[in-house]
């Protein structure tokens, strides 16, 4: 055991920390704790009153003991009566029990809350440090509603000493950040700025961060930082590496800070102001510069922090996008890292370089490097390396380098690591799909993509090809022919065989001519994969067979006799038995017309954006792919789509995270089935009526008219899967919790949820749900302007194999954001006519669905989330309430008044409100609940 | 922002652990075991950065110990990595030549000395002798404050 360094030693805890350090086995190490835990127990329990000393050993030791992983479930009362120990470590070390192990007992949270107001006010400011520290760390709702008043007054008050301004900084940061309601923006917001030029170098680093997340959300109030920011970046930038003393690091002047500046300024557009864009562009120009010259010192850590400068400084100028030469210097020197002999320059490199492609000014510059970039993506030893520079090449790709970039990629894909094949191929799809120039070759690349990575190649991938190859008749004879003589090979993917029968099921007659390609030729190719493959499989190739007879008469016998063997049409799969037969039926009792119309080509898919890139997009998480990206796709596929109405107009959907937004077509070529996923409900199946645009229509939302009028309960249940929610709003914001159980006891992997409304709005899950398990996923809900339509949640796994599949509408209604609003019988009736517009008024009669209990209807109209209001309607039967719909563009005020007939068993439900479609989407939803 | 900072030994023991986002202790158990697991399996010469779910993570090892820390999207890896070396030398300085023993039996020094330097995941006070100041000042106070102790606690035994 080593001499404790300094302090006081409690030297209990060394000997115990030494004790479990010499256990020889797991089992000896918990017995040795629970020994621990039962002495420790005992003291607290004893009749002796335990000093302060003794009270901080044994918490500690505790503390301890939660850290090597074991759960801990009392001492802390104890780490609670620390918090007001007079003595410095005694308190010390109650926070940091309270800081790492806190819970949500609320009984608790009140007496920790006392603690840290008395040491707020104690004006003793190592004591308010520990409090703002313990604060920050914990960061719960709770401390939020007690001190999100306190702590900007400490921030901004004269006397507060700097090691306090700074911790109260970084505390309130924490606040906004886990409850931005209940920070108040006031009048210490201006004062708050003015930190920038604080003497206390640490005060500024410390306040910047926070000024950044608040110009962020109010960008408008903040924006005389910018000005600021400037000067006190230029004075950095300009200063000798001794004049800031202790704040140089390694002869690098305030990095850390000088970052945070630029990160600042990103948070904005270029100045306006001539002369401080003037100091800002010298300013970038002296960080360019001092990239070109010799380093003061040989050490990693100078060249790290004054190149973490130059990166930040180069992200700046790509976000401005408006100074060529900057642009153009900052590829430059990006490409000189490209060929640097440290790793991690490289990565950033490739990194910054990816972002840097997409300027219309340096795009040109960045293809230079081309050579450079496949060669990483070659020799480069680390995968993640290589990853950057895949994305590089993704990114720089354009019409007259895709040949060249996807021909690379393919081949790297030969050797590629497994962890990135998948996201590889997506790649290689979309840019193949994207500047396609012939067809043909959009076709063999696709292909090859499955030839060389079959297993990779995911549904979305081969959906794609046949939707292109429908909508384009100039590359369907061409296709036929490839994917005929791709069938030749031996031993071939199986999604080549799906592709294969799909296309040759609705194209085959173009190759029918060429003897060596005759019907039957093909038919046999065809059918001698047939028994290798799975169910899914043999169900599109059974299609792809009828489909056969219609365009070739002369195989129908053949075919006939096929369909009817005992191994199709007595097939153990539900299925495969039911095409069977009912294929067999249709080809011999059909005319010719009614075949002829019934197994007609496939019709144009409706155009729409690349189900690939929506899956990449959500590979990567929201942000990875750019709204440019984005409608530069939606431009693209729609030349390869030949003419078809635009989707709606990207740019708006991209920035709007309301729910009423649309989808971004993400949901549109996904597969929906509510029924565990059999062959039935393979997508691109040559039967299924409209192809996969008509799947959105089996959105599932049973249970979405259930969550109404109330916040918790089970969304959704299956044999599978348990889907709960449990939500709560606030003004125009609310938060929704969702647990996806898996009921059963084998694994769901690949779990993956998608929200319909873009934006910040969720967090990934984990993509493997144990059986029996539970996860849990928060969503963040912003209320931007009044919707009716609820987002949706699309849910994807796979279970067993099967690729399950189920959308559901998440009961986010309008009247969650709803006020009560409490008026007397006067004032309802005086808004009751001011609302007397036509359009303003909806009404509905309708009969009662439930029980016309007056408590459980009063239940149902609070749960709504109005005020009822009493002694307000002369008619002591009816209901009427009030209440104020909050969303962020705009308030509305809504009226309702609800009469019930009981002996009709009717209601007539009328509600009135200052906007008009807010009345009926509000009369719908609750013409349904009663 | 950082999200979170991970010290662990070469054998994949967690010596100190700190979380700037509200996890529950299920998944603060999983992201530690998969991120441990990760950054053993790569190789030395390997860059020090890579990504993870929607962060990035930047690790460097020291001796026998493993800093690891996770940082969103839009942060400067470099700098992170900076940190990770100033949290090195604020321990270094602290304790004399630092060593993984030091953090294992004075793991609550660690975690003061980490909030003085960052909080709430920002950097609080970048200057090492500002932060040493603060810490020196409180074990100054903690040796006034030191009662005389029982001859069993002096060997240990309580």
């Amino acid at each position: 055991m080593p001499a404790v360094s300094k302090g006081d030693g409690m030297r209990g805890l060394a000997v115990f920390i030494s004790d479990i350090r010499n256990c020889k086995s797991k089992e000896a190490e918990i017995k040795r704790i629970n020994k621990e835990l039962a002495n420790i127990r005992s003291k607290f329990k004893g009749d002796k009153a335990l000093d302060g000393y003794s009270k901080k050993k044994y918490v500690c030791k505790l503390l301890f003991i939660f850290l090597l992983g074991h759960d801990i479930d009392f001492g802390h009362m104890e780490a609670v009566n620390l918090l007001s120990s007079n003595k410095y470590t005694e308190k010390q070390i109650g926070y940091l029990f309270i800081s790492v192990l806190v819970n949500s007992n609320s009984e608790l949270i009140r007496l920790i809350n006392n603690a840290i107001k008395n040491d707020l006010s104690s004006r003793n400011p190592t004591f308010m440090c520990l409090a703002l520290h313990c604060i920050a760390n914990v960061g719960s709702r709770e401390m939020a509603e007690a001190f999100a008043s306190e702590i900007p007054r400490i921030l901004v008050a004269g006397d507060t000493m700097d090691s306090v301004k700074q911790s109260a900084a970084l505390c309130l940061l924490r606040l906004y950040k886990t409850s931005p309601d209940l920070v108040l923006m006031g009048e210490w917001t201006s004062r708050v700025v003015h930190l920038l030029n604080d003497q206390h170098m640490g005060v500024v680093t410390a306040a910047i961060s926070l000024i950044t997340c608040l110009s962020q959300k109010n960008p408008d109030e903040f924006k005389t930082c910018v000005s600021l920011a400037v000067s006190r970046l230029s004075r950095i930038v300009s200063s000798a590496s001794t004049d800031l003393q202790d704040y140089t690091y390694y002869f690098v002047p305030a990095p850390w800070l000088s970052c945070k500046l630029l990160r600042l300024l990103q948070c904005y557009p270029p100045p306006e102001d001539g002369a401080v864009k003037g100091r800002l562009v010298e300013c970038l120009e002296t960080i360019l510069n001092k990239a070109q010259e010799p380093p003061k010192s040989k050490k990693v850590q100078h060249s790290n922090a004054k190149n973490a400068i130059l990166f930040e400084a180069i992200s700046l100028i790509i976000h401005y996008d408006s100074e060529p030469n900057l642009l153009v210097r900052a590829c430059n020197q990006l490409g000189q890292f490209l060929q640097h002999r440290e790793t991690n320059l490289r990565y950033l490199a490739l990194e910054s370089m990816c972002t840097l492609a997409s300027s219309e000014f340096s795009h040109e510059a960045v293809k230079t490097h081309i050579e450079t970039v496949i060669n990483a993506l070659k020799t480069e030893r680390d995968v993640s390396v290589r990853q950057r520079a895949a994305d590089l090449l993704y990114a720089m790709c354009d019409r007259s380098n895709a040949k060249q970039i996807v021909a690379e990629m393919l081949s790297y894909l030969e050797t590629a690591d497994y962890s990135i094949r998948e996201e590889m191929v997506l790649k290689v799809a979309i840019l193949a799909e994207k500047y396609a120039v012939d067809y043909s070759w959009y076709v063999d690349t696709i292909l090859n993509l499955i030839r060389i990575a079959g297993d990779y190649v995911s549904e979305e991938v081969w959906y794609r090809v046949i939707q292109i190859v429908i909508n384009r008749d100039d590359v369907q004879g061409y296709a036929a022919k490839t994917v005929f003589e791709a069938l030749q090979a031996p031993a071939c993917h199986e999604n080549m065989v799906k592709v294969g029968g799909y296309i040759l099921g609705e194209f085959g007659n173009l190759i029918a001519g060429d003897p060596r390609s005759s019907p039957l030729v093909q038919f046999n190719l065809l059918h001698s994969k047939f028994h290798l493959c799975s169910v899914p499989t043999r169900a599109l190739l059974l299609s792809a067979y009828i489909k056969f007879i219609n365009l070739f008469p002369e195989t129908k016998a053949t075919i006939q006799e096929v369909l009817r063997c005992d191994s199709q049409i007595r097939n153990s799969d539900v299925e495969l038995q039911q095409r069977a037969v009912e294929y067999l039926k249709l080809s011999s009792i059909a005319s010719t017309d009614v075949l002829a119309t019934v197994l007609e080509e496939m019709p144009p898919f409706p155009e729409r954006e690349s189900s690939i890139l929506a899956k990449l997009k959500k590979k990567k998480g929201p942000g990875a792919v750019s709204v440019t990206e984005l409608e530069d796709s939606k431009r693209e596929s729609g030349e390869l789509n030949g003419a078809g109405e635009r989707g709606p107009d990207p740019s708006v959907m991209a920035s709007t995270p309301s729910p009423s937004a649309d989808l971004l077509g993400i949901r549109s070529a996904a597969p929906v089935s509510n029924a565990p996923a059999s062959a039935g409900s393979l997508l691109v199946d040559v039967f299924s009526e409209a192809g996969p645009a008509a799947s959105s229509g089996a959105v599932n939302d049973d249970g979405f008219l259930r969550f109404v009028c109330k916040n918790n309960g089970v969304l959704f249940e299956n044999q599978l899967l348990q889907i709960g929610i449990k939500s709560e709003y606030r003004q125009n914001l609310g938060r929704m919790y969702l647990f996806y159980g898996n009921k059963t006891s084998v694994q769901f992997a690949s779990f993956t949820t998608t929200v319909s409304c873009p934006g910040e709005l969720h967090k990934p899950v984990e993509p493997l749900v144990e059986g029996g398990a539970q996860i849990q996923q928060v969503l963040n809900i912003e209320c931007l302007t009044d919707f009716s339509d609820a987002p949706l949640l699309n849910i994807k796994f796979r279970y067993g194999g099967a690729l399950q599949n189920l959308t559901l509408k998440l009961p986010v209604t309008i009247n969650k954001f709803f006020q009560p609003t409490e008026m007397a019988s006067q004032d309802f009736f005086q808004r009751w006519k001011q609302l007397s517009q036509p359009q303003q008024e909806a009404q509905k009669i309708f009969k009662a669905n439930h029980s016309m209990d007056t408590e459980v209807i009063k239940a149902k109209l609070l749960g709504l989330g109005m005020a009822l209001l009493d002694n307000v309607d002369p008619n002591p039967e009816n209901y009427v309430c009030a209440g104020v719909i909050q969303t962020k563009s705009q308030q509305v005020g809504c009226l309702l008044r609800l009469e019930p007939n009981a002996q009709a068993q009717m209601y007539r439900l009328t509600l009135r409100c200052s906007k008009d479609s807010v009345s009926k989407r509000l009369c719908e939803l609750l013409a349904q609940q009663f | 922002m950082m999200q979170f900072m991970l010290l662990f030994s070469r054998q994949g023991k967690l010596r100190l652990q700190k979380w700037y986002v509200p996890l529950s202790d299920k998944e603060r158990k999983k992201i530690s075991r998969d991120l441990v697991q990760t950054i053993l399996a790569r190789k030395p010469k390997m860059c020090s950065f890579l990504e993870w779910r929607d962060l990035k993570i930047v690790y460097k090892r020291y001796a026998s110990l493993y800093f690891c820390c996770a940082v969103e999207d839009q942060d400067n890896e470099l700098i992170t990595l900076e940190i990770i070396h100033r949290y090195v030398e604020l321990l270094d300085k602290y304790f004399g030549s630092v060593c993984e023993l030091d953090i294992i039996f004075n793991f609550e020094k660690a975690y003061f000395i980490l909030d003085e330097f960052l909080l709430g995941g920002e950097a609080q006070e970048t200057s090492k002798k500002n932060v040493l100041k603060a810490i020196e000042q409180a074990d100054l106070l903690q040796e006034e404050a030191e009662a005389p102790r029982s001859v069993l606690e002096e060997i240990g035994l309580t």
